[in-house]
């Protein structure tokens, strides 16, 4: 079954697509220049030491994302 | 004239200094290069002026440096654009790849830090890459400076259009095709051959204000006062709407169809092993930043940094101090054998040369320590890590993570710490990191107390 979460509630180790960008203005537009469109996987890799922010990888980079802008990430995963 | 682009930290200042033999200083933050760097270079007897243009993640013109960028690249008429990639993360180096082959075709594609890929056990199939992308591919390493020469081969070739320029061309959903169709005649009438219609038409329908402008500087005239185009671009926006595109669907549908290109582009390409020193270092970042070994690691480097800074400096000092000051004597007997007015010489030499001596004896050694320190965690890529340990609490005071970063460079040297600050992308929090910095004591404020112990003037017998 595919279920529709917020990338922030991806646990180290998981991996999931995205399914909706809901962040507007420079940060979506950032996010997109970095690959994160609909579609694109994206890998939980590590939590920083306080939790947030969290590194992601993404096309094959390192990404770390504040919760605050990864809450605006929707991503489908086969859970 | 080549322009070289590429994206941030893939080494393009390399491959220019590499080329043009110009030691321009390469730094390792975004936007290094905010104006445009020139350098000539001649290979097999011809001449090339090599432009260095801003490294930039795409051409839409999000931020200063992507303007810049686009608009040498629009409007400088460079002969050949050559595009510096990364070989470790291609597929994302694409993206400006195909912005730029958009613009114009003749372009060269240089994969840089072949040897680091190599390391990564990153295999890349260029041949199959340059046959899709339908311009030359050329691998480099150009910190050791491999590849470079068949680079500026493949330069020549595309100059002398030996390499028929056919292009990959993005292709985007029907309606926003159809779009450009109806714009690109009446734009190409217009703007004529010296610049990309069907691009240009897409960023009308865009609506780039800010190549608007560029465009209108470089034309002289509005091109949206010209009836035709207002006309033509009204009509296709129009059929654009009626087809439920709206002005945020148009800009999710252009940068999804390039990202989805690159990744056509790449696929087959990019072979990625896992290798034994990749998951080596997998484990070195999961010490480096894991909750329990995260800060005590951190504290204890930044900590050693510090201690070697403070008491390493110590013993030069001593001797510099120690040296210059003798030489401050010697000048004075100097000085006084040929009978220059008391006055003068207590001025040069005890005012000007005295301070001089002061500062460099001082400041100079813990600098000289500091920053070849630094540089190395910088080269390690440890320094990312620490923004990513700290940023939670530097969001806290509404800062961002990369500021410990600066704040550390200020432990330094203020100056280099502001200037640093442009890693920050939020202006907000930018600003708070540059007006902040002042309050970190760089290595000239903080004066340990033992330092006061080579004090020269302590003891030191006045001789006039």
């Amino acid at each position: 079954m595919i279920q529709i979460d917020s990338l922030a509630n991806l646990q180290v180790g998981e991996r999931a697509r995205v399914a909706s960008l809901l962040s507007r203005g420079s940060m979506r537009r950032r996010l997109q220049d970095i690959g994160l469109i609909e579609g694109t996987e994206v890998e939980c890799v590590q939590k920083s030491p306080a939790g947030d922010p969290v590194a992601y990888r993404i096309r094959g980079a390192l990404i770390a994302l504040r919760s605050e802008d990864s809450s605006n990430i929707l991503v489908a995963s086969n859970g | 004239m080549i322009a070289l682009a590429g994206n941030p930290n893939v080494g393009k200042s390399t491959v220019f200094n590499e080329l043009t033999g110009m030691n321009q200083h390469t730094g390792n933050w975004p936007g290094k290069t905010v104006t445009n760097a020139q350098g000539t270079c001649t290979y097999r007897g011809r001449p090339f002026i090599l432009v260095d243009i801003p490294g930039c993640y795409s051409l839409m013109a999000h931020s200063a440096e992507e303007e810049v960028a686009r608009d040498f690249l629009c409007f400088g008429h460079p002969d050949a654009v050559v595009v510096v990639c990364d070989a470790t993360c291609l597929e994302r180096n694409m993206n400006l790849v195909l912005q730029a082959l958009e613009i114009t075709n003749r372009v060269v594609v240089c994969v840089n830090l072949m040897d680091e890929a190599e390391r990564k056990g990153i295999r890349l199939d260029l041949e199959r890459m340059s046959e899709r992308l339908g311009v030359p591919v050329v691998p480099a390493a150009a910190r050791s400076h491999k590849g470079l020469d068949d680079l500026m081969d493949a330069v020549c070739r595309q100059l002398d259009g030996k390499d028929a320029p056919s292009s990959i061309q993005v292709s985007y959903i029907r309606p926003i095709e159809d779009a450009i169709a109806m714009l690109q005649p009446s734009v190409a009438t217009i703007y004529g051959e010296s610049l990309n219609a069907r691009w240009l038409s897409l960023r009308l329908l865009d609506h780039d204000d800010s190549l608007l402008r560029s465009l209108n500087d470089a034309l002289g005239f509005d091109l949206l006062e010209k009836e035709e185009i207002v006309r033509k671009l009204q009509e296709a926006k129009q059929c654009l709407h009626s087809r439920g595109i709206s002005q945020e669907d148009l800009r999710d549908q252009i940068v999804s169809s390039i990202v989805r290109t690159a990744e056509k582009v790449c696929t087959g390409v990019v072979v990625h092993e896992k290798t034994k020193r990749e998951l080596r270092d997998q484990k070195i970042d999961r010490i480096l930043t894991s909750k329990w070994t995260g800060f005590p690691v951190m504290l204890l480097l930044l900590g050693v940094i510090f201690w070697l800074t403070i008491t390493g400096a110590n013993y030069p000092s001593e001797l510099l101090s120690e040296g210059l000051f003798w030489l401050q004597d010697r000048l004075m007997d100097g000085f006084i054998a040929i009978g220059v007015p008391a006055w003068l010489r207590s001025m040069l030499v005890e005012g000007v040369y005295r301070v001089l001596a002061w500062v460099v004896s001082v400041m100079l050694p813990p600098m000289a320590i500091f920053f070849p320190l630094f540089t190395l965690l910088e080269d390690l890529g440890y320094l990312p890590r620490v923004a990513f340990n700290l940023d939670k609490y530097f969001k806290k005071a509404h800062a961002c993570g990369k500021q410990a970063l600066t704040m550390c460079m200020g432990f330094g040297c203020n100056a280099a710490g502001i200037v640093g600050c442009r890693i920050i992308d939020s202006p907000r929090e930018r600003l708070i990191a540059m007006i902040t910095n002042s309050f970190v004591p760089c290595n000239g404020r903080f004066a340990p107390p033992h330092k006061g112990e080579t004090n020269p003037f302590r003891g030191r017998t006045q001789r006039i």
